[in-house]
């Protein structure tokens, strides 16, 4: 402990380097146990399939950061990649349909941000509001699958830089674009400083004369922008739209931020750990489908299992802080 | 402001509540009427009562978990999980049930009912000791059990959906005693169960103690420890009481869809019941209003015969005017505007 001290890693990031590990240690486990896992295209594949949860994962941990939680998530990406479908069967120009598109889930953010702020309501239950809003919004565009019939989506689809025998396609660029933008914003801004400050305390961040609940609002917005990217991206996955996606998604979101060492109190986390959380759950995903063996009911029973150690090796090195916590207030 | 003229907070759900019925009564035919058929009490009224009677019973558990600052969210998963060893030890514990039809390999009720709700106690002792032991964050410690229980659910019953008929295990969702549905009796057992332990022991006291200041009610001698994990056991047991008036109701389990998200309708509940998320004090009565507007608001919109995808934005709508008008930011307007009235009358006299 000491030396690693000596080395200039503080305790505090010990979870996201445990984490770091962690998905090393998995990558490398499925590159010994089966040929070809350490390829360009395993490699590319899983920022490839992780890309929605990724993107939703850096707007969620923003949230929980800010000390709040965003439940509607999941149902905004579903009715994102519906309203597209929806838009483009309906024949309005792509060029309308995109920005209409991102602007759904920033809008619905923005809202719930609002009243959770003015109201002083609590976010678990507005968000969840937002998810019934958003479900039903969906199902009203519609309530059976509906394609999306313009020939950008199946191209987009279809596009990837070739990298060795892996496609660098459109949703991995998104994703490490997004992760790259959000790393700047957390770390180099007034308002990603804000939202660590709000989320440590939010009094003293009052007293402070930081702008609360502007940041606050800001930040649900925020995620309902990354959940409709993430809604936008996913119709290229599926080159339609339907009502029931994206059910769950928003606890695998919380997990990632979780894995990534956030803490759920607020005021901690980085969105490097919740990119190495998205692509550890990817990882197991990968595994169990190179293994074979196992039916895919284990990747919960195993993402299950890895919340339960990383919570756990956080809480030993929360435990080993908890002096200086008390000393700080 | 002063004490005397303040406003019980129970007023809100239960004004929520009567604005649905009174909708019903103007513009919903035979909403209210109640007929006997077969000997039991039939009609919209009593269809919500028999409903409601899962979220219920969970809410009620969820509003002590609530209550000591903590949350549940893993009782969709345990419920899931109750459910699938019901059907299972049903069909004596083969998933092939399909082979054979004979009632030998029918399993007796008491086992049907024992075996699930042995393993939801033990779910819910997981979770208590991941809160008051370990001393995890309950919404992290119950979201282990949320992932983790729903791929158990599916292991157990191999992702089929596992059907069966039982006469004697169907009464648990689908009987009625005395003319009334037997879940919603069970609903008011578990109410009364809470009911008992927290007036008759000092548990409920107890409760708001942790919810208000854990460290505080630690250092006056309270076992607070032992109170989480009783919280959370008894939730675990709601959950898989009410996993087998589900099971018993479908007569089948679909451990991937059962009880998906039916953890945040019992949360929805207790919170517009007037339970503060914070924790410290809890609205037990308020709870049960709570599961009753939105069994109501369900029934309501089925039974107009408006298309079910406007159901959750009705809810939606319905959850958020609940909330605002029971926050500190109205209450203040309100109090504001009164203030300002008595002292416009102070000064006419």
């Amino acid at each position: 402990m000491k030396l690693l001290e000596k080395l200039g890693i503080s305790r505090r990031s010990m979870p996201l380097i445990a984490t770091f590990v962690v998905f090393i240690a998995l990558y490398v486990y499925g590159g010994i146990s089966y040929r070809n896992f350490f390829s360009a295209r395993v490699f590319f594949n899983l920022l490839t399939d992780n890309a929605v949860l990724g993107i939703t994962a850096v707007g969620m941990t923003f949230v929980i950061i800010s000390g709040g939680i965003d439940l509607s998530v999941g149902a905004v990406i579903s009715t994102t990649a519906m309203a597209v479908a929806v838009m483009t069967q309906a024949g309005v120009p792509n060029g309308l349909v995109i920005p209409i598109a991102l602007l759904y889930g920033t809008v619905l953010g923005f809202l719930m941000g609002f009243i959770i702020e003015y109201f002083k309501a609590p976010p678990f239950i507005v968000t969840l509001a937002g998810m019934f809003f958003s479900r039903g919004f969906g199902y009203v565009l519609s309530l059976s699958s509906v394609p999306i019939v313009y020939e950008f989506y199946a191209k987009a689809s279809a596009f990837g830089l070739k990298i060795g025998n892996g496609r660098f396609t459109i949703p991995g660029i998104a994703l490490i674009v997004v992760i790259i933008a959000a790393i700047f914003l957390s770390r180099s801004t007034k308002f990603g400083r804000n939202i660590y400050a709000i989320g440590g305390s939010e009094q003293s961040a009052v007293f402070m004369g930081l702008p609360v609940f502007r940041v606050k609002v800001l930040v649900y917005t925020l995620s309902g922008f990354c959940a409709s990217l993430a809604g936008f991206i996913y119709t290229f996955y599926t080159l339609s739209g339907y009502g029931l996606a994206g059910i769950g998604l928003e606890m695998d979101a919380i997990a990632s931020a979780v894995i990534g060492g956030t803490l759920m109190t607020g005021g901690y986390g980085t969105i490097f750990g919740t990119l190495i959380g998205t692509l550890i759950q990817g990882l197991i995903k990968t595994i169990i489908s190179f293994n074979g063996q196992f039916s895919v009911y284990w990747i919960r029973l195993f993402t299950g299992g890895m919340l339960l150690l990383f919570i756990l090796l956080q809480k030993a090195f929360v435990a080993g802080t908890a002096g200086m916590k008390k000393a700080e207030g | 402001m002063l004490k005397g003229k303040q406003i019980p907070k129970i007023i809100w759900p239960l004004l929520a509540l009567a604005a649905i019925l009174l909708f019903n009564l103007l513009f919903t035919d035979h909403f209210f009427r109640i007929t006997i058929r077969d000997g039991h009490l039939f009609g919209s009224l009593i269809d919500i009562l028999r409903r409601c009677a899962p979220t219920m019973i969970m809410a009620i558990a969820m509003t002590y978990v609530i209550a000591t600052g903590g949350i549940d969210i893993s009782v969709g998963s345990v419920l899931a999980i109750s459910g699938s060893i019901a059907s299972l030890v049903v069909w004596g514990g083969s998933t092939n049930y399909l082979a054979g039809d004979d009632e030998a390999i029918y399993a007796a009720v008491g086992l049907i009912i024992l075996i699930p709700l042995l393993a939801s106690l033990a779910l819910g002792a997981f979770n208590g000791l991941m809160v008051s032991v370990v001393g995890l964050q309950p919404f992290i410690a119950t979201l282990i059990l949320m992932t983790a229980g729903r791929g158990i659910a599916q292991l157990l019953t191999g992702g089929k959906v596992l059907n069966f008929s039982h006469a004697g295990f169907e009464f648990v969702g689908r009987g009625y005693f005395l003319g009334i549905p037997f879940p919603f009796i069970l609903a008011m057992l578990v109410l009364l169960l809470g009911l008992a332990i927290t007036k008759l022991t000092p548990m409920g006291l107890y409760i708001q103690a942790v919810g208000g200041n854990r460290s505080a009610s630690q250092y006056s001698g309270i076992n607070t420890k032992f109170v989480i994990l009783f919280v959370y056991i008894f939730s675990g047991f709601a959950a898989g009481l009410a996993g087998l008036v589900m099971t018993a109701d479908i007569t089948g389990a679909d451990a991937g869809f059962m009880g998906l998200y039916m953890e945040l309708d019992a949360i929805l509940a207790v919170v517009i019941g007037g339970t503060p998320m914070e924790g410290g004090k809890y609205n037990l009565k308020g709870t049960v209003v709570g599961v009753l507007i939105i069994q109501t608001l369900t029934t309501t919109i089925l039974t107009r015969g408006v298309p079910p995808e406007y159901t959750t934005i009705v809810k939606a709508i319905v959850v958020l005017a609940v909330l605002i008008i029971q926050s500190r930011k109205v209450r203040e307007l309100i109090e504001h505007r009164t203030m300002i009235r008595a002292a416009k009358e102070a000064e006419s006299v």
